[in-house]
C-alpha cells in the first residue's frame, strides 16, 4: 500500500464523468461486459428470437388463410419486432435487474452520484441496444425479402418505440420486485411475456379474432405500443384501409394516448414497488 | 488543525436529531431499529459507532447516507439533507456498504473503470487500487478475490472520489491482521488531511486506535458517546478474586469493609467494583496479608472501553446501568 498522496482535487480526469451520458456509458459498458460474460442470458437474447421467427409465419398463416399478402407480411413484421423487444429487452432485464439486487450492486450504485432512473436505465443499455439492433437487422432484412412498402410515418414507429422501450423497461423493474432469483424470473416473467405474445397481436392478430375479444386485447399493455408500430410502418393496424402520412396520425391518435397511458402507469407501478435491495 | 481553523464555526459534517427508522407496519408487526438518535460529527473528525449486533448501526448510517428517509427526525451531511439532497451531496462523499456491492464478473480494474464513470473528479483507478494493495490484483474477477480483498475494492472505490466525508461500514471486518493494520494506517492519513469519517466496527480496539470519539449504540439509541477517556469515566475498576475454601465453607468469611465498592458473588468469585481502585485494593490486600488468606486469580483492572461497551449491551431499555447484586457477603460495615 502506499500514502495517500493529496487531498486536493485536480482536474476532473475522464472526459464523460459528472453527467448523466457519462454515467449512462459507465453503466451500460459494465453491463455490456456482464451481459457478454453470461452465456445463458446471451443466448436466450440473441437465438430465442430467431427461432421464434422461423415459427410464426406458418402459424399466420394458418389462421389468416383467406388474408393478403401484404396484411400477413405486416403482421409478420410486427410479432417479430415485438417478441424481439419481449424477449431481448423485458424478459432479459428483468434477470439483469433480479441478479444486480441480488449481488447488493443496485444498493451500492445508490451510494454513488448516479441517479436512480440512471441506475435502471444504465443497466438497460445493453438489452435496449442489442434488442435495436435485432430490429433493424430483422426488419431491413424483412423489408428486403418480402418486398415491403416503405414506412408510412417513421415518427409514428419511432413514438411506438420509445413507448414499448419505457413500457417494457418498467414492467422489468417491476417484475424483477416480486422476483427472488434469476432462475425464477422465467415464471415470473410468464404473465407479461404470455399476455402481450397471444394476445397484443404479435402471434395471433387481432383482426382475426372475434370481436369482444379483440376489443380487449386491443386494451392490454403492450398492444397499442405494438399498433403504433404498425400503423406508423403500414398506416393501418389491420383493420382499416391503409392512410398515408397525414391519415395515420388520425389512425394511431387512440393507440398513441392508450400507450401513453399504459407507460406511465407501469412507470409509476415500477417507482412504487422496485426493490433496491434484497428482503433482510 | 492550524490558526486558521473554523472547526468552530462551520456547522459539523454530520448532524442528526431525533433520528427514527422503523420497519415494516405499524404496531406489533413492525419493528424500530433506530429510536430516537442523536449523533453529531464535526468536521476533520473521526466517529466510531460501536454497538452489539443488531443495535441499529447499519439502520442509522443507511438513513445518514440517504439511502433510506427517516420515520421521524431530522439528518443533515455537510449542511445538505443526504435522502432529498442526494444528487447534490454523493460528489462530496464517500460510501463503503458492509457487504458486497460489486458483479462477480467484472474484473478489479472493470469495476474500477465503471465507478470512475460514475465519480465527479475522480483518482486515477491505479491509484486507488494502490492505496489499498490491491495493484497486482487488478485483472482477476471480483468473484474469484478473497474476503479480505473484496472489502478493500470496497475501500477503494469509496475512496475514488477524494470525499470530504467517509462512511465505512465495518472497514476491517474479515481482513488477516497486517491488512487491518494497513488500512488503519490509510484510515489515520485520510483523517490527518482532514476527511471527515464516520465508521461502525466491531473491534473495540480500532475505535480506540482510530477513534477521535466514540458513540455506543443499543438498542437504537445512542446510550454514550465522547471520548474513550469520557465514556469510560464513571465506570467502576474492577478486582477478582477467588476465596480460598475454609473447612468446607467459604461464605461465611467476611471481607473487611470497602467503602464505596460494590461487592458481588458468583459461588467463591467473588467481583469488586470501585471508584477508588487504589484505597479499595489496598484495604483489600491489607486485610488478606492479616487474615492470612490467599486471594486465588487476583484481577484488579482500571475500567475500560470494553467494560463500558459490556455494561451498555448488558442493560436494559434503560440508559442507567445497575449493578447486579445476587448473594452479596461481606460487605461488613
Amino acid at each position: 500500500m502506499t500514502t495517500v498522496t493529496s487531498t486536493t482535487r485536480p482536474a476532473t480526469t475522464g472526459s464523460a464523468t459528472g453527467t448523466t451520458a457519462g454515467r449512462l456509458l459507465a453503466l451500460g459498458r459494465a453491463e455490456t461486459t456482464l451481459l457478454l460474460r453470461n452465456r445463458t442470458a446471451l443466448f436466450t437474447a440473441l437465438a430465442l428470437p430467431v427461432f421464434l421467427v422461423g415459427g410464426i409465419r406458418s402459424l399466420l398463416k394458418q389462421q389468416t388463410p383467406h388474408a393478403t399478402t401484404t396484411d400477413l407480411n405486416s403482421t409478420l413484421t410486427i410479432g417479430v419486432l415485438g417478441l424481439v423487444l419481449l424477449f431481448v429487452v423485458y424478459y432479459n432485464l428483468t434477470a439483469a435487474y433480479v441478479a444486480r439486487r441480488g449481488e447488493l450492486v443496485l444498493k451500492r450504485l445508490r451510494t454513488g452520484e448516479a441517479r436512480d432512473l440512471e441506475i435502471l436505465g444504465g443497466t438497460a443499455v445493453p438489452s435496449v441496444a442489442l434488442a435495436l439492433l435485432q430490429c433493424a437487422v430483422l426488419g431491413g432484412a424483412g423489408a428486403a425479402l418480402l418486398d415491403l412498402p416503405v414506412p408510412v410515418n417513421p415518427l409514428l414507429m419511432l413514438a411506438g418505440l420509445a413507448l414499448c422501450l419505457v413500457l417494457l423497461i418498467a414492467l422489468a423493474a417491476l417484475s424483477s420486485a416480486f422476483t427472488r432469483t434469476v432462475e425464477s424470473a422465467g415464471i415470473t416473467t410468464l404473465p407479461v411475456l404470455l399476455i402481450s405474445q397471444f394476445g397484443s397481436g404479435l402471434l395471433f392478430p387481432l383482426s382475426g379474432m372475434p370481436h369482444g375479444l379483440a376489443e380487449v386485447c386491443r386494451v392490454l399493455p403492450a398492444t397499442p405500443a405494438f399498433q403504433l408500430l404498425r400503423i406508423g410502418w403500414f398506416g393501418t393496424d389491420g383493420t382499416s384501409p391503409a392512410t398515408g402520412f397525414a391519415g395515420s396520425w388520425a389512425e394511431a391518435a387512440p393507440q398513441l394516448g392508450l400507450a401513453t397511458l399504459w407507460a406511465g402507469a407501469a412507470v409509476w407501478a415500477a417507482r412504487r414497488w422496485f426493490r433496491w435491495e434484497p428482503r433482510r | 488543525m492550524d490558526a486558521n481553523d473554523t472547526s468552530h464555526r462551520e456547522p459539523p459534517a454530520i448532524e442528526a436529531v431525533g433520528l427514527h427508522r422503523r420497519y415494516g407496519p405499524a404496531g406489533a408487526a413492525g419493528f424500530d431499529a433506530v429510536r430516537g438518535l442523536d449523533l453529531t460529527v464535526r468536521r476533520g473528525e473521526l466517529l466510531a459507532l460501536l454497538g452489539t449486533n443488531g443495535a441499529g448501526k447499519t439502520s442509522t448510517l443507511e438513513l445518514i447516507e440517504g439511502l433510506a428517509a427517516p420515520t421521524a427526525g431530522r439528518v443533515r451531511v455537510l449542511g445538505l439533507d443526504p435522502h432529498r439532497e442526494r444528487a447534490a451531496l454523493r460528489p462530496r462523499i464517500g460510501i463503503m456498504l458492509q457487504e458486497g456491492g460489486f458483479p462477480g464478473d467484472l474484473t478489479v480494474a472493470e469495476t474500477g473503470r465503471t465507478w470512475t464513470g460514475l465519480t465527479t473528479g475522480a483518482r486515477p483507478v491505479d491509484e486507488a487500487l494502490d492505496l489499498v494493495g490491491l495493484l497486482d490484483r487488478r485483472k482477476v474477477r471480483v468473484k474469484q478475490l478473497s474476503g479480505g480483498e473484496r472489502r478493500r475494492l470496497d475501500l477503494a472505490m469509496a475512496l475514488l472520489g477524494r470525499p470530504e466525508v467517509l462512511f465505512l461500514d465495518e472497514p476491517s471486518t474479515g481482513l488477516d491482521p497486517e491488512a487491518r493494520a494497513a488500512v488503519w494506517r490509510l484510515v489515520r492519513e485520510l483523517r490527518a488531511q482532514g476527511t471527515t469519517v464516520l465508521l461502525t466496527t466491531h473491534y473495540l480496539e480500532e475505535a480506540e486506535e482510530l477513534a477521535d470519539r466514540l458513540a455506543i449504540m443499543h438498542r437504537g439509541r445512542v446510550a454514550a458517546a465522547g471520548t474513550v477517556a469520557e465514556v469510560i469515566a464513571g465506570r467502576p475498576a474492577r478486582i477478582s478474586f477467588e476465596l480460598p475454601e475454609r473447612h468446607g465453607r467459604y461464605e461465611t468469611l467476611a471481607l473487611p469493609p470497602l467503602p464505596g465498592a460494590e461487592v458481588t458473588a458468583d459461588g467463591r468469585r467473588i467481583t469488586v467494583q470501585t471508584h477508588q481502585l487504589q484505597s479499595t485494593l489496598t484495604g483489600l490486600l491489607g486485610w488478606a496479608a492479616h487474615q492470612e488468606v490467599a486471594l486465588g486469580g487476583l484481577d484488579a483492572r482500571s475500567a475500560s472501553l470494553e467494560e463500558a461497551f459490556l455494561a451498555i449491551a448488558a442493560s436494559a431499555d434503560t440508559a442507567t446501568v445497575h449493578p447486579a447484586a445476587p448473594a452479596l457477603i461481606g460487605t461488613a460495615r
